[in-house]
């Protein structure tokens, strides 16, 4: 591989994905924090929000960082301690794991193979397990209680979100998230090519149950069952303190980034903008400029999809933790089996 | 928005049948359950309430609440202070609507005396006792959609609760604590301009309601959690002695403002007592909206038939209430809130106890949380609303 005609070892790659990971991780995740968390939700409750620290508030991220970091790192006496500090870690893990396969332009991604979106549902899963974990681990009954409702809740809405996805891979005959994104800008729709053919416009039922299934997972408002603070003080986090709270808290905000990429790539077309406004037909015509824009654009996007999901979070109560159970199963789970359903017909007949 | 019926009395037999059968199972399964502190330190029991449950799964299988923590003595305290300035003391006790818990004192008090406050003293009283009903409740309605997890409502909630405390602060001069009541009459009377600002900002509280309405009571997932859940019916609400918006959402209609002659104002307009026959969690809010709205009525109509003349009745300099006991029982933003004063001819009284709302309208927590899930525990203790001044004194 070379960049700007410097020829770089595996080593330097390797270390360039790292770091690149990183910041696709963090950044998307501050952004977040700070725009949404701290200042939309601010003007939506009638306050300013943060205003002290730097323009508008906007270096208050970094003083809650300093201040978590400076934190006593308590863990409880009778706590699993090695489980106990590695149940963040976990979490974390899952969303760097799922922010490799994203590809964020035509050779701008971490890791290009063909089970991408298998891969993507599988890792998606492993943050579970660590909330799973730092329930159990903290020996509190509220931490318990919201480590069992999250891996239930969390099981429940990963079926709904596989299916979800199934439309698409129908539709592009891929599971490589590159190759989707290509179907979607060289795509046409009955022979019009100026719009490409973005999959929210056949899978929007799909689209709607993956947000869905989207806000679940990242456990917000409908679905925080498993945080509840006014019912579990703090779910599984009750236990955490200092910078293993952090963890859970840039993990949290990290996924959400990351989900609200996969969506755009699933559905909104990803990093492309339709191949026909420069006269591209395929991956391999792209111009490099896009490895700079296309970023961007994803960018984007995922600040458009996150705005949707703190909008909600910020608005809705939530529901009790049968209730969601319920509408996983008896109504996602339906529609998306019926969605794939008419997809493939679909798919068949033309 | 119409009282409209959700559930009939069968229904509401068989959520008891079914609360009671869900018992008996776990008792007969003999399944490890585990004991639940839901305080006294926890984000919804509004203080130090806290509430013993035994779990088994997430089911509730018996629930005690656990009242004290934060008891303040006010009972003790009042014999040793004068009749004046035992209003200072009771402010505190339900600390969100604190005018009203001056007022059946003070009443108390002048019916030992033997007299009674000139007519327009009982109209402004009358008046901030609904605004600190306004300043209550419209925090309720807030508070509840925080308790199931949507935070913006109660930040709107104390936005318009601040123009309502800002009336009582221009009347009285304190915001929270007023201490304005005197036996026999007012401190002052009203600032000038504060009728016209009082009408504008009770426009603008309706407009509250009505975004409550919208916001919290129209959300479909809110209905999902209130409705049908925490049945209360009328049998068990009277033997429980619950009172306030918790007895009417029960069916019982029950208002002590309308059903008692006071030397107040609330007889001289219209309005209109408020009762819903469900019985659960969505009527005791609903309940509670719907008071609000009469309120911002009730304080608007008595505006404009307020009196001219004194607010002040001719009360001896240096007030000592002759021997005698008086019980006087208004109907507070929680429920019916009451003082039996005994005087011995003295300076101070001898005793008071204080019935206070929220102390009877939690003693039927451990039945009715019987056989709930834990977060219904949560949207049942918001219903019921409580403060813990009241229950702990």
């Amino acid at each position: 591989m070379s960049l700007l005609g410097i020829v770089i070892p595996y080593w330097g790659q390797s270390l360039l994905r790292v770091l690149g990971g990183t910041v696709a991780v963090l950044l998307p995740a501050g952004t977040i924090v700070y725009l949404f968390l701290f200042k939309m939700m601010s003007f939506m409750q009638s306050r300013l929000g943060p205003m002290e620290a730097g323009p508008y508030g906007s270096m208050q991220l970094f003083a809650e960082v300093g201040k978590w970091l400076q934190k006593e790192d308590i863990i409880p006496e009778r706590a699993d301690r090695t489980i106990f500090k590695v149940a963040p870690l976990i979490v974390l893990v899952s969303t760097f794991l799922l922010v490799a396969v994203v590809p964020f332009g035509p050779d701008a991604y971490f890791t290009n193979f063909d089970a991408g979106v298998f891969y993507m549902l599988a890792v998606s899963s492993v943050s579970v397990l660590g909330i799973l974990v730092a329930g159990w681990a903290s020996a509190n009954k509220y931490s318990l209680l919201g480590g069992l409702r999250a891996a239930g809740q969390l099981i429940a809405y990963e079926l709904p979100m596989v299916l979800a996805v199934i439309g698409v891979v129908i539709q592009a005959g891929t599971m490589n998230l590159q190759l989707i994104v290509n179907e979607q800008n060289a795509g046409s729709m009955f022979g019009w090519d100026g719009l490409g053919n973005p999959y929210i416009l056949t899978q929007f039922v799909g689209f709607g149950v993956f947000m869905i299934a989207v806000q679940a997972e990242l456990t917000q408002t409908p679905f925080d069952m498993p945080i509840a603070e006014s019912e579990l003080v703090s779910g599984y986090m009750t236990e955490y303190s200092g910078f293993r709270f952090l963890i859970f808290f840039i993990a949290e905000f990290a996924t959400a980034g990351v989900f609200a990429l996969i969506a755009s790539v699933l559905f909104l077309g990803g990093w492309g903008v339709p191949f026909s406004w420069f006269s591209w037909h395929s991956i391999a015509d792209v111009d490099d400029w896009m490895n700079v824009v296309g970023p961007l654009i994803m960018f984007t996007k995922m600040m458009a999809l996150v705005f949707v999901i703190m909008w909600v979070r910020f608005t809705y109560p939530r529901f009790r933790e049968d209730q969601l159970q319920r509408f996983a199963w008896k109504a996602l789970i339906p529609i998306s089996l019926l969605n794939i359903m008419v997809t493939a017909i679909l798919k068949v007949a033309f | 928005m119409s009282a409209d019926t959700m559930l009939g009395d069968r229904q509401k037999l068989a959520y008891i049948a079914a609360q009671a059968a869900d018992a008996r199972l776990n008792v007969e399964l003999e399944t490890e359950g585990m004991t639940l502190n839901i305080g006294p330190q926890h984000p919804a029991t509004h203080g130090t309430l806290r509430i013993v449950c035994r779990l088994d799964g997430e089911q509730v299988v018996w629930a005690e609440p656990s009242a004290g923590y934060m008891h303040r003595g006010y009972e003790k305290l009042t014999e040793v202070r004068t009749f004046p300035q035992v209003t200072t003391l009771v402010n505190r006790i339900d600390w969100l609507g604190s005018f009203a818990n001056e007022v059946p004192f003070i009443l108390a008090s002048e019916k030992l005396m033997g007299i009674e406050a000139p007519p327009r003293a009982q109209h402004i009283r009358t008046i901030l006792f609904e605004l600190s009903r306004i300043a209550n409740v419209g925090l309720f309605l807030g508070d509840l959609a925080v308790q199931m997890g949507a935070v913006t409502p109660v930040f709107m909630a104390f936005r318009d609760r601040e123009y309502v405390l800002n009336l009582i602060e221009g009347a009285t001069g304190g915001r929270f604590h007023p201490n304005f009541d005197r036996i026999g009459g007012l401190k002052d009377d009203l600032p000038k301009g504060w009728i016209d600002e009082t009408r504008q900002v009770m426009r603008k509280l309706r407009g509250f309601c009505d975004e409550m309405e919208t916001l919290v009571f129209g959300n479909e997932i809110f209905q999902m959690r209130t409705r049908g859940i925490g049945v209360i019916p009328k049998e068990i609400a009277l033997q429980y002695g619950l009172s306030g918006a918790n007895l009417r959402a029960s069916g019982v209609d029950y208002d002590l403002r309308r059903d008692q002659r006071l030397p107040m104002a609330w007889d001289k307009v219209d309005w209109k007592v408020w009762t819903h026959p469900d019985a659960d969690s969505w009527a005791r809010c609903w309940v509670r909206l719907m008071e609000t709205r009469e309120s911002t009525l009730i304080v608007e109509r008595l505006l404009d038939t307020m009196p001219a003349g004194p607010v002040m009745a001719k009360v001896p300099r240096i007030i000592k209430v002759p021997e005698g006991e008086a019980f006087v029982a208004t109907e507070n933003p929680l429920g019916e809130m009451g003082y039996y004063v005994i005087s011995k001819n003295d300076l101070g009284p001898f005793r008071v106890k204080i019935r206070s709302a929220s102390f009877n309208n939690i003693s039927v927590v451990p039945w009715v949380l019987r056989g709930v899930l834990v977060p219904d525990i949560i949207t049942i203790l918001a219903s019921l609303y409580f403060i813990l001044g009241d229950i702990d004194r």
